[in-house]
């Protein structure tokens, strides 16, 4: 009896559902379902650059999905937060390669975390489109599932290093970075392109410090640097800046794309006023298109998208792209992941928001565009103010077995 | 105890104190300082920035010291409430860390919902902070007691490392719930407290010529009132300590709780004002803190935690006194640590390296005087 009973709620349901169903609809996913992973920080400091990284994925699979479904398949978002992690990215990965709907990963924010996180994906050959992850390491290991829509830390280094001596005309410079490959990765091609320019670097140090940073403020004063650059990310280097102000530290300050987040100045305050810093993401309002891009992502999700929300968006875009390619190569079935890997690697001209891609033989765009910025108000609202400086469209230095061994890859 | 000494309670329970930790202060300034300058006349070479490292140092080390000594004071406060515990359970309460961190954020929700504008003048501020030090030490204070009669008092008698292992469960407990708090109400877990001007201001002490070297000394204004409030708090619990029936309960029960309950003393009521009051120093340090650093997360709470229990260790744990000593001498190794660690190697240590070289330091001192700088009477309980 009781099986009876629940059979028959389960056909009126069905019924129900059926009845809600619009008849235009395609056919329910016959062939599967194909999921896309995103990987950034949901919770923690980064959050809000994380966050942004998962609503610019959603959103493009949302609006572009149709191709796909159309040919059979569901296709889903899978959030992962890894925390800014290196250790929970990697635990995530782990995870994610043994579902084998999930097809590509769209991430991570930090390179610190998608560098031991993507040799997992390599394992699986699970291709992983980075929007945000700026390391040489991410591509130069030369996997066939490393990729990335943004530019490179050694090129925005030194597009840092040359706007700090040419333009501010500054000859000392003091580095402090976060200890992360990102951070101490930007701060080292700093500190080699400034040297070779000719300036002089008059201390380099790593702090993990999040919140008192009086002795390094007072051995900056010490040697009173005319620039102070800080290759690390805006939760830090906001406490940074504010205290070093409040100390009566007066020179510059610079730094990498680890600053793009209203986060700042909200943290900093007047503090960062003035200050410029590099990145591989413009604000969406200078990409010719991205009008659309804007309005609607504040319509989907109230607010306006973060620094690498379009990035994420371009980046699954082209993974959506890429796996309708598969899929008709593998005859309408679900392809391989490494099918996948390889029509990723294989994207040519793809028209994105922010670029039009293509990739290079690693895995890099061969062109990408780096830009300065100037921050001009201490209130977060006005965050998408701040002017555009200068504007570069740069290639990635070509791939030797040097850059790869630095990589630790032989 | 001689006499003379003991003449006026006032005398003995506020003066000796304040005096006592002037002491400490110089001597241990006096005795960093001085091998700082040694090393450096020693090694002196050339340095970044166009000076020897003599020069360096002597520009330096007043400002040095003076933040050393700041972040010195709030580990004091904060090792004041392990050691505390320590003295009446001879337990390490793990989760003190977390009450002094819920207290810096019960002190930035009160600030950001009394909204004074930031070009307010000077007593508003210091009406406002004062009102979220006192809530800050309230809400700690309480949360203190609670976990205690939850999580410790149903272990009272277990074996030592139970509650120990219970008090780190409350640390995680404590962490995320503020977290899951915070992220809900706010849909961000951490807080920005807010910025004034007035406290920000730099307050020039001394300008002199040493040597041929400017030196600079200077103290910004909101680190005057965390010294200020710092030296009220401890005079005050050394008051409360040694003056009163209350801190003579408390002394009775750190010496002997067995006997102490014979003697008519309430141990569960003692332990509980011991919580209460070490949750509320805590809480205020908590407030002081979040002023100093501007942000705070849920996990702020675990470093200082660490470095305040070190602090009482070195000090002597189950010593008021020494958690002071030790507070400020940590802090003072640390800010001198984090200042010339770079330049003393050429770069070869960075600033990163503080941590360890300050801990080197205390294993140093810790393997000559096991029972720490002040603690001769730890072996005596068992």
């Amino acid at each position: 009896m009781k099986f009876y009973r629940i059979l028959m709620a389960l056909t009126v349901f069905s019924l129900l559902l059926a009845a809600c169903v619009p008849a235009a609809t395609p056919a329910p996913a016959a062939k599967g379902t194909i999921k896309i992973a995103t990987q950034s920080p949901l919770s923690g400091g980064q959050a809000a650059l994380g966050e942004g990284i998962k609503n610019g994925a959603q959103l493009a699979i949302e609006q572009l999905k149709g191709p796909i479904e159309a040919l059979g398949f569901k296709v889903e978002l899978v959030p992962f937060d890894d925390q800014a992690k290196p250790d929970v990215g990697v635990a995530n990965a782990k995870q994610l390669v043994t579902d084998p709907d999930i097809l590509a990963v769209i991430g991570h924010l930090n390179s610190g975390v998608a560098i031991p996180a993507s040799e997992t994906y390599k394992d699986y050959d699970l291709v992983m489109v980075s929007p945000a992850n700026t390391n040489p390491c991410i591509t130069d290991r030369g996997y066939l599932v490393t990729h990335r829509v943004c530019g490179r830390d050694d090129v925005q280094g030194a597009v840092a290093a040359e706007f700090a001596f040419n333009e501010l005309k500054v000859k000392t410079a003091f580095v402090i970075h976060d200890k992360t490959p990102y951070g101490q990765g930007v701060a080292e091609f700093f500190k080699k392109r400034f040297e070779e320019l000719g300036g002089r670097v008059l201390g380099f140090e790593g702090t993990e410090e999040k919140a008192a940073f009086d002795p390094l403020i007072t051995a900056i004063q010490g040697v009173n640097p005319e620039l102070i650059f800080f290759g690390g990310i805006y939760d830090q280097a906001g406490v940074f800046f504010k205290q070093a102000r409040e100390k009566g530290v007066q020179a510059p300050f610079l730094g990498p794309d680890g600053m793009d987040s209203p986060e700042l100045a909200k943290i900093a305050g007047e503090a960062v006023v003035g200050m410029h810093y590099t990145t591989v993401a413009g604000p969406p309002t200078i990409y010719e298109g991205a009008k659309k891009f804007i309005d609607d992502y504040k319509a989907r999700f109230g607010r306006d998208p973060e620094p690498f929300s379009a990035q994420a968006y371009d980046a699954t875009a082209l993974v959506l792209k890429a796996i309708e390619a598969a899929i008709q190569e593998a005859g309408g079935q679900k392809p391989s992941r490494k099918a996948v890997a390889e029509k990723v690697r294989a994207t040519k001209d793809f028209q994105g928001i922010t670029a039009v891609v293509t990739f290079d033989e690693r895995g890099d765009p061969v062109k990408s565009k780096y830009f300065v910025i100037e921050i001009v108000s201490g209130n977060p609202d006005e965050w998408g103010k701040n002017p555009l400086k200068k504007t570069l469209e740069l290639t990635p230095p070509p791939l030797t077995p040097e850059l790869k061994a630095a990589c630790g890859v032989r | 105890m001689r006499k003379r000494l003991s003449e006026s309670l006032l005398y003995q329970a506020l003066v000796v104190p304040l005096i006592r930790l002037f002491v400490f202060v110089a001597i241990s300034l006096l005795v960093i300082g001085s091998t700082i300058l040694l090393l450096a006349a020693l090694f002196n070479r050339p340095v970044a920035g166009g000076t020897t490292l003599l020069q360096f140092v002597i520009r330096t080390l007043p400002q040095v010291a003076i933040d050393g000594l700041v972040i010195g004071f709030l580990y004091a406060m904060i090792a004041l409430g392990y050691t505390m515990v320590y003295g009446v359970l001879q337990f390490i309460n793990f989760a003190h860390g977390e009450i002094f961190m819920v207290g810096a954020f019960i002190g930035v929700e009160i600030m950001l919902a009394l909204a004074i504008p930031s070009t307010a003048p000077l007593m508003l501020i210091m009406a406002g902070t004062l009102l979220a030090v006192v809530a800050a030490m309230m809400g700690s204070g309480l949360l203190a007691v609670t976990v205690e009669r939850i999580a410790y008092r149903p272990l009272r008698g277990a074996p030592r490392l139970v509650p120990l292992i219970s008090a780190i469960g409350v640390s995680f407990f404590l962490q995320d719930a503020v977290r899951a708090i915070e992220g809900l109400l706010n849909n961000a877990f951490y807080r920005n407290y807010p910025s004034f001007p007035v406290l920000n201001q730099q307050i020039p002490i001394a300008s002199l010529q040493v040597a041929g070297e400017p030196v600079q000394m200077q103290i910004q204004a909101k680190v005057l009132f965390i010294i200020i409030a710092s030296l009220l708090m401890l005079t005050g619990l050394n008051f409360v300590v040694n003056a009163t029936r209350l801190g003579r309960a408390i002394r009775a029960v750190a010496q002997d709780r067995p006997t102490a309950a014979l003697m008519g003393v309430n141990v569960d009521r003692i332990i509980m004002l011991t919580f209460l009051i070490g949750g509320a120093l805590g809480g205020a340090t908590g407030v002081l803190y979040g002023i100093r650093v501007g942000r705070i997360d849920p996990y702020l709470g675990f470093i200082p935690g660490i470095k305040a229990f070190t602090a009482a260790v070195l000090g002597g744990i189950g010593n008021i006194t020494g958690a002071m000593l030790g507070g400020i001498v940590l802090g003072v190794l640390e800010g001198f640590a984090g200042a010339y660690l770079s330049q003393f190697t050429g770069g070869a240590f960075g600033a990163e390296y503080k941590d360890i070289f300050a801990f080197l330091i205390l294993i140093l001192i810790l393997m000559f005087r096991p029972t720490g700088l002040l603690g001769e009477q730890v072996g005596q309980k068992a």
